[in-house]
């Protein structure tokens, strides 16, 4: 009798359990699906007049004072167009991408969106872009760089209101005591960097790790020098080699080079380990807080002719395909207030820039002498993307891998490229 | 096993009550069996969600043309073998094979057996031993990006206190290129991987030989089984079932290894470093071709699957024995 009873609690109490356990299992598919599917918001249409009240923007300015002055910038623009309220995000530039392809796939993308350079045709190319023509933005009067590299199959995509290089840094101090002059062409700065290698000191750094920042650091010899990303294997790109390889061999640059990205360059630098370096200008803050006196030259060319060519660098602001016609018209106005002449020269200003209107250079030049060195640099400036477009990412491996053959001695300048895969 | 053996006393009750008795128990019994099945369908939900997606999810990618693209059209053509053909005839495939399987042997013997002598070693207490072990923890504490970076700057070949204390100490005469030569790279990262995997093997290893009883070593000792003899006759058969998880694990934990090399060298220079869990991150995260990525990943799976089965049947001999 006994044994009965507790048999029956027994199982009264494990029914209510097999309840509560039946209940959950039923929920779990739900909640999955909850978590899965995604669905097509946004894709509402909604008509061109309907009144905006806020629009979300991505970037990837999260350092100050970047954020805060990108913050104030977007208000502004935000107010002046209308629009209430500015929704910002600001994601670490190495995981912006990762994010897009998130909101992407999760058909939440942002109403306006910041892109580096490099990846505006790749992200273009998968239909994720409006065409700014679309919404009557041109890029009239804008430097041929920063137009190339927002340009998929004549369409342009981004405008991009600042753009930076890179350039040759040099200790004003260390150069004047050892009686050289920063260097003009490539035999000068062999030279000049064999000087200036006393004790401690190298002549010369760079940046040549196994990454789109080594591949971007061999662009300056590269291309100054006619070398071309769709024949790597020219004696061009192969005399830009050697002169990484002589640097390096002559002792002049530290053989670390290939472990040393731009922010390392920029620390052997202050510390005075390096009298030159190849860096760009949002290096600025960190040599005037450490009380640097340096002076800023374009990179050197090879032969007598040459005209220096440097890779141009700098954000674009783009609107993203989220289907909202209202949302995407009031986007692209606020794409061209952050580009307009007056947020153009104040973001210069800011961050270490130059404006990419042309008409804006003579301006900028006598109103920020210190970046006069950048200012001529960024007109020439040449875009990663400009002839490879979505392809640019592949060949800027090979380019990085055949720079680091050549340094550790696996490969000889004039078939690197050639092992590298090119 | 045993426990839902014990834990079954509606199946030996008396079986002499009247029929509806009988009845209700047949009904019980099916509600048991019932019971049994709901009680492992939240574990087997959460397996297929967090195990069983994933992993179907990954070999699928691997046989689609899986990029950019796909995250905004939600198109992925279904590509064939296509995917595995490219990771494995890259030039730099083969490289990273090797270098896989050098690192992970390199790192696992120098773990292990460090691990071990530090295991014995404070398996006789001593004043001390305590603060000490604790200490031969931190390792695992640190932030493996705040580890990288400090080994970074260790090794490196001008300035970094590793190369000095070497000059200092005259064990070299030149500056070792610890991560800038492709010669000496991949030791440096195995060096600085063993650093790391010290602590997992010294743990586990140490609470093994804490497992096991005094008095066989006190009856070894009357037998004259002391020293070299008491650890192989006596501490290593003891501890060989916590010796083949630690190695197993380090195996599985070591192929996937990512974060030390790619703070240490982004496997360069000239490659040097590349492994193809380097291959498959930089396929998927850096170049986006996700199928690619997947490929790579899927081959690291079946290696480790393989150390898996050889773990389990060298488990199963020892149940056997």
């Amino acid at each position: 009798m006994t044994t009965n009873k507790i048999t029956t609690m027994l199982t009264r109490r494990r029914t209510t359990r097999w309840a509560a356990v039946a209940a959950l299992a039923a929920l779990a598919p739900l909640s999955l699906a909850a978590c899965g599917g995604g669905g097509s918001a946004g894709s509402s249409g909604g008509d061109a007049g309907a009144t905006v009240s806020s629009l979300k923007v991505l970037d990837y300015y999260t350092d100050e004072p970047g954020k805060t002055q990108i913050g104030d910038m977007l208000n502004a623009c935000g107010t002046s167009i209308g629009v209430g309220s500015i929704e910002r995000e600001a994601v670490p530039g190495p995981t912006l991408i990762q994010k897009v392809l998130q909101q992407a796939s999760s058909k939440s993308l942002p109403d306006v969106l910041m892109l580096d350079n490099p990846d505006i045709q790749q992200i273009a190319d998968t239909g994720a872009l409006a065409p700014l023509g679309d919404f009557g933005l041109t890029a009239d009067g804008y430097a041929p760089g920063p137009v190339a590299a927002a340009t998929a199959d004549g369409k342009l995509y981004g405008l991009q209101p600042g753009a930076n290089t890179i350039a040759i840094f040099y200790r004003k101090d260390v150069l004047e005591k050892a009686g050289v002059k920063p260097p003009t062409t490539w035999d000068e700065l062999r030279t000049a960097a064999k000087k200036l290698t006393v004790g401690k000191q190298y002549g010369f750094a760079f940046n040549a790790t196994a990454d789109y920042e080594g591949a971007w650091q061999f662009l300056p010899p590269m291309w100054t020098n006619g070398g071309d990303e769709t024949d790597l294997k020219s004696p061009q790109v192969a005399q830009a080699l050697q002169l990484w390889k002589d640097l390096v061999d002559d002792g002049s640059a530290s053989k670390s080079v290939v472990n040393w990205k731009q922010s390392d360059v920029n620390d052997q630098f202050i510390a005075g380990k390096a009298a030159m370096m190849l860096n760009g200008p949002w290096q600025e803050p960190a040599l005037d807080k450490a009380k640097v006196d340096y002076g800023v030259v374009p990179f050197p060319v090879n032969t007598a002719g040459q005209t220096s060519v440097a890779p141009l660098g700098g954000e674009a602001w783009t609107v993203p395909m989220t289907g909202d016609k209202a949302r995407m018209a009031k986007a692209a106005e606020l794409v061209k207030c952050m580009n307009s002449d007056d947020n153009q020269m104040l973001r210069a200003k800011q961050g270490g820039l130059v404006p990419t209107k042309l008409a804006l250079a003579s301006q900028f030049k006598s109103e920020v002498p210190a970046m006069a060195g950048f200012t001529d640099a960024v007109g020439q400036a040449r875009a990663r993307t400009g002839k490879l477009g979505a392809k640019w990412p592949d060949t800027a491996k090979t380019i990085y891998t055949g720079v680091q053959l050549v340094l550790t001695g696996q490969a000889a300048p004039a078939d690197a490229m050639a092992k590298a895969g090119a | 096993m045993s426990a839902t053996r014990t834990l079954a006393p509606g199946s030996v009750a008396p079986a002499t009550g009247p029929a509806p008795a009988a009845r209700r128990r047949s009904g019980s019994r099916r509600l048991e069996e019932l019971s049994k099945v709901l009680f492992v369908v939240p574990a087997a939900l959460a397996i297929v969600a967090l195990f069983g997606y994933p992993v179907v999810k990954n070999v699928t990618m691997s046989f689609q043309d899986y990029g950019l693209k796909t995250f905004f059209t939600g198109e992925a053509p279904f590509v064939g073998l296509d995917n595995y053909v490219t990771v494995v005839s890259d030039a730099v495939f083969s490289k990273a094979v090797v270098n896989t399987a050098l690192f992970t042997l390199g790192s696992i013997a120098g773990q292990f057996v460090l691990g071990m002598l530090l295991a014995l070693f404070f398996h006789r207490s001593f004043p001390l031993s305590g603060v000490l072990r604790a200490l031969f923890l931190l390792p695992w504490l640190l932030p493996l990006i705040v580890g990288s970076a400090a080994w970074r700057a260790i090794m490196e070949q001008d300035s970094g206190i590793l190369n000095l204390t070497l000059e200092r100490l005259g064990v070299v005469d030149t500056p070792v290129p610890w991560l800038t030569s492709p010669n000496v790279a991949l030791l440096a990262v195995v060096l600085v991987n063993i650093w790391l995997g010290i602590p997992f093997n010294l743990t586990l290893l140490y609470s093994g030989l804490q497992d096991i009883p005094d008095e066989l070593y006190e009856a070894g000792a009357l037998d004259g089984a002391t020293g070299w003899r008491a650890f192989w006759q006596i501490t290593w058969p003891n501890l060989r079932p916590v010796v083949s998880v630690v190695l197993m694990l380090g195996v599985i934990y070591t192929l996937k290894v990512l974060d030390i090399i790619l703070g240490l060298t982004q496997g360069g220079p000239a490659n040097a470093t590349q492994t193809i869990a380097i291959q498959s991150y930089q396929r998927s995260f850096v170049e986006f071709t996700f199928g690619e990525g997947a490929a790579l990943s899927n081959i690291l799976i079946v290696i480790s699957l393989v150390f898996a089965v050889i773990y389990l049947r060298a488990n199963r001999r020892q149940v056997d024995e």
